[in-house]
């Protein structure tokens, strides 16, 4: 049978196992949607805006790993899902993103919504096709998303000129039976050489850290790092994207480490011998200053993303393969290898980590000490929100400290849990890619975090989670202000509150989670917290807004001393240095 | 230190732009650049003359290599090398200038009462050199090719 190209991709899409479609319509999308509403392989979800879609898509493929869908219009469409494409990239998540173009005749003449989306959106994506003859979609398709998903995942856009899925013009569906690509191979195999250096440079290690990033979510090696640390008993830290992939309950884990990571995960990676960094890209919010960062250790450095080895900071012993694969070699090298660990060095390292987290770690019993204002701790609100939804929840947040507090609060015992926007640091990320979530795991507790800035920033998409059932609980930690904005107006310019607060214009949370037909609740006062969220998570089928009043003067520490700081150098209160 | 990168490369539209648009995205400039169809017409060839260290131009090539359409991309400064630069000139009747264009292998491909045009050829130094020396005087115009080049010996930049 004969099939027009709007019914070529939706065969395609199908046969890649795509069960949402998150888009908007429009003039040259319209081809595409006539197909959509002949089949039932593929859900579509209306969002409110299109930069909801590709938070959305992205959100259901963090979590599930499959690649997310996002479909958009030409023109305002296209760049309204570059947010989104941007997000994605950084976080090498690999969503793909099929945008309607204007006619093939049209193109370049300054057609009414055209633009060139293949152009703007070059520097954020891993790839991106135009479709010039209709028969190749199937094959382009199944391109795409091979190129998202293998090697280091990413976006891939797909832009489809309206005349190319024409219903009168039909063709054959056809498609190779496996993609090759001879410009693309991305399978690499980590070096054995390179295994039995790292080897021997771990089991000689006294002070070691295992630096675990979020390559080891996209690569599905949690299993792979236990079995390693089973062996090895090391501390262990994660990134923010990374939080999950080791347990947070396991004594080995130190927290985050980072900007806002824990004292002793940051102190114990100033001080260590070898520095095991697995899937982890030494990020300028990890490193601080890299001339400083970490002076005596030996970096072993497993990364499917060559780029990614020796960027920021030399690999002593670079390792390029994927994650899985190289964990399991090392694993097996460690087990033959006759050196012994030095038990002894391991045992007073760890003891040392022990004594850092005594004397600065994080107070992970905040809620259950008094003190004496009224007013609630952001802090608190995510340790309450851990205890009401017993630590299983899928959480999404925004940018800001609600984030951060999240990452240091809510103990992610498994991967892909916490859905965040780590690299691009989107605010408005946390809502949509919460509805994603919530539709691949519909009877999952899914939680957005957020504060009152980001989520004003993709509010819109209440509407969808009406439209489609999305019954999210959104924690609305609200401190009147754009409080990680203001927190270094605090510490870095004098307090001077240059654009970051509006405390006498914010909407009424509650009433305007009503007007799109959900619940609201409000909760100012610390004795209803705990019982407003166990009412709010009690209430299984509707969506709650839970706007919780914090105390505005709260900040965010530890906090990395910048500029010209090292790992060591932290503030770890108001005014004190550590 | 100047770098000779070069790149085979799918030859399909916009491959171009993504090799160009990176070096400005990763903050690198792009000193000479040249570009044809080799083979069968599907592949390109690109040389790409560009200023770092070692390790930015290690990262410049590990990023161009994954660029999905980039085959194969080469340090050819990293060992021995070929290198060449191919340039056309118009002249008002000048000695010095064709005296010059002479020792690079200067041909004359037009000469009448106003202008002559003369093409010539050598290692990007050279030409360099010959540029100077030209100096403005007389000359209507200049166009370079941008360095091309190859390995030295039996290493290639295979498919």
């Amino acid at each position: 049978m004969k099939l027009s190209g709007g019914d070529l991709l939706l065969r395609a899409l199908k046969e890649e196992g795509v069960k949402f479609i998150f888009g908007y319509p429009g003039g040259a999308a319209l081809h595409i949607y006539d197909s959509i509403f002949k089949q039932k392989a593929c859900d579509h979800i209306l969002v409110r805006h299109e930069q909801g879609a590709t938070h959305a898509a992205d959100g259901y493929s963090r979590a599930t790993g499959k690649p997310g869908v996002a479909l958009v219009t030409s023109g305002p469409g296209a760049t309204n899902a570059i947010t989104g494409l941007a997000t994605a990239y950084m976080d090498s998540i690999p969503l793909i993103v099929i945008s309607g173009q204007v006619q093939s005749h049209l193109i370049g003449t300054d057609s009414f919504q055209e633009t060139d989306m293949i152009g703007i959106s070059r520097p954020i994506v891993k790839h991106s096709f135009i479709v010039q003859n209709t028969q190749d979609i199937p094959r382009i398709i199944q391109e795409a998303f091979h190129i998202a998903t293998t090697g280091r995942p990413g976006p891939v856009v797909i832009d489809i000129p309206k005349d190319k899925t024409d219903p009168s013009k039909l063709y054959e569906y056809k498609k190779p039976k496996e993609v090759s690509l001879r410009s693309y191979q991305p399978r690499v195999s980590p070096h054995p050489g390179q295994i039995k250096k790292a080897c021997k440079n771990i089991l000689s290690a006294e002070r070691p850290v295992i630096y675990a990033g979020g390559g080891v979510i996209l690569g599905n090696a949690h299993k792979e790092l236990m079995a390693l640390n089973k062996l090895l008993k090391a501390p262990v830290t994660n990134t923010l994207m990374g939080l999950g992939v080791y347990p947070a309950k396991d004594r080995y884990f130190m927290g985050m480490l980072g900007m806002h990571g824990t004292y002793q995960a940051n102190m114990a990676m100033h001080n260590a011998d070898v520095i095991i960094a697995i899937g982890a890209r030494f990020d300028d919010r990890i490193t601080n200053t890299p001339s400083l960062f970490a002076p005596n250790a030996r970096i072993i450095h497993i990364d499917v993303d060559p780029a990614s080895i020796s960027k920021i900071i030399n690999a002593d012993i670079p390792i390029v393969g994927q994650v899985k694969e190289s964990l399991n070699a090392l694993i097996k090298e460690i087990k033959r290898s006759k050196i012994k660990i030095d038990t002894e060095a391991l045992e007073s390292w760890n003891q040392q980590i022990a004594q850092w987290r005594e004397k600065h770690g994080l107070d992970h019993e905040l809620y259950l000490k008094k003190n004496k204002s009224q007013m609630i701790l952001p802090q608190v609100v995510v340790q309450e929100l851990y205890h009401a939804t017993n630590g299983n929840a899928w959480v999404t947040s925004d940018v800001g400290q609600h984030q951060m507090f999240v990452a240091q609060y809510y103990h992610f015992n498994k991967p892909r849990r916490w859905v965040n926007s780590g690299g691009l640091g989107t605010m408005g990320f946390g809502l949509p890619a919460a509805m994603g979530v919530k539709l691949a795991f519909p009877k999952d507790e899914v939680v957005c975090v957020t504060g009152e800035g980001s989520i004003q920033m993709c509010i819109q998409e209440l509407s969808t989670c009406l439209q489609y059932n999305l019954p999210i609980k959104i924690i609305n930690i609200n401190n009147e202000a754009l409080g990680m904005v203001r927190q270094w107006q605090d510490m870095n310019y004098g307090g001077r509150h240059s654009a970051s607060t509006y405390s006498d214009s914010l909407p009424d949370f509650v009433k305007l989670a009503e007007s799109y037909g959900h619940v609201g609740m409000k909760v100012t006062k610390k004795a209803d917290l705990k019982k407003t969220l166990d009412k709010a998570f009690s209430m299984k089928d509707r969506l709650v807004f839970v706007d919780v009043y914090v105390d505005p003067d709260e900040h965010v520490y530890p906090m990395l001393v910048a500029p010209n700081g090292s790992m060591k150098d932290m503030w770890i209160k108001k005014n004190i240095k550590a | 230190m100047k770098r000779i990168i070069s790149i085979l490369i799918e030859n399909k539209p916009g491959a171009l732009a993504r090799v160009v648009g990176l070096f400005h995205q990763r903050g690198y400039n792009i000193e000479t650049l040249n570009v044809g169809p080799v083979f069968d017409g599907t592949y390109s060839r690109m040389t790409v003359t560009t200023r770092g260290s070692e390790n930015d131009v290690e990262q410049i090539t590990k990023q161009i290599n994954k660029i999905i359409d980039v085959i194969k991309v080469s340090d050819l400064t990293e060992g021995e090398h070929h290198e060449y630069e191919f340039i056309m000139v118009k002249f008002k009747h000048s000695e010095k200038i064709q005296k010059i264009l002479k020792k690079l292998n200067g041909k004359i491909h037009e000469k009448h009462k106003h202008a002559i045009v003369m093409s010539a050829w050598g290692t990007s130094s050279d030409i360099e050199i010959a540029i100077k020396t030209i100096g403005k005087a007389n000359l209507f115009e200049i166009v370079r090719s941008g360095s091309i080049g190859l390995h030295e010996g039996e290493k290639v930049l295979k498919i």
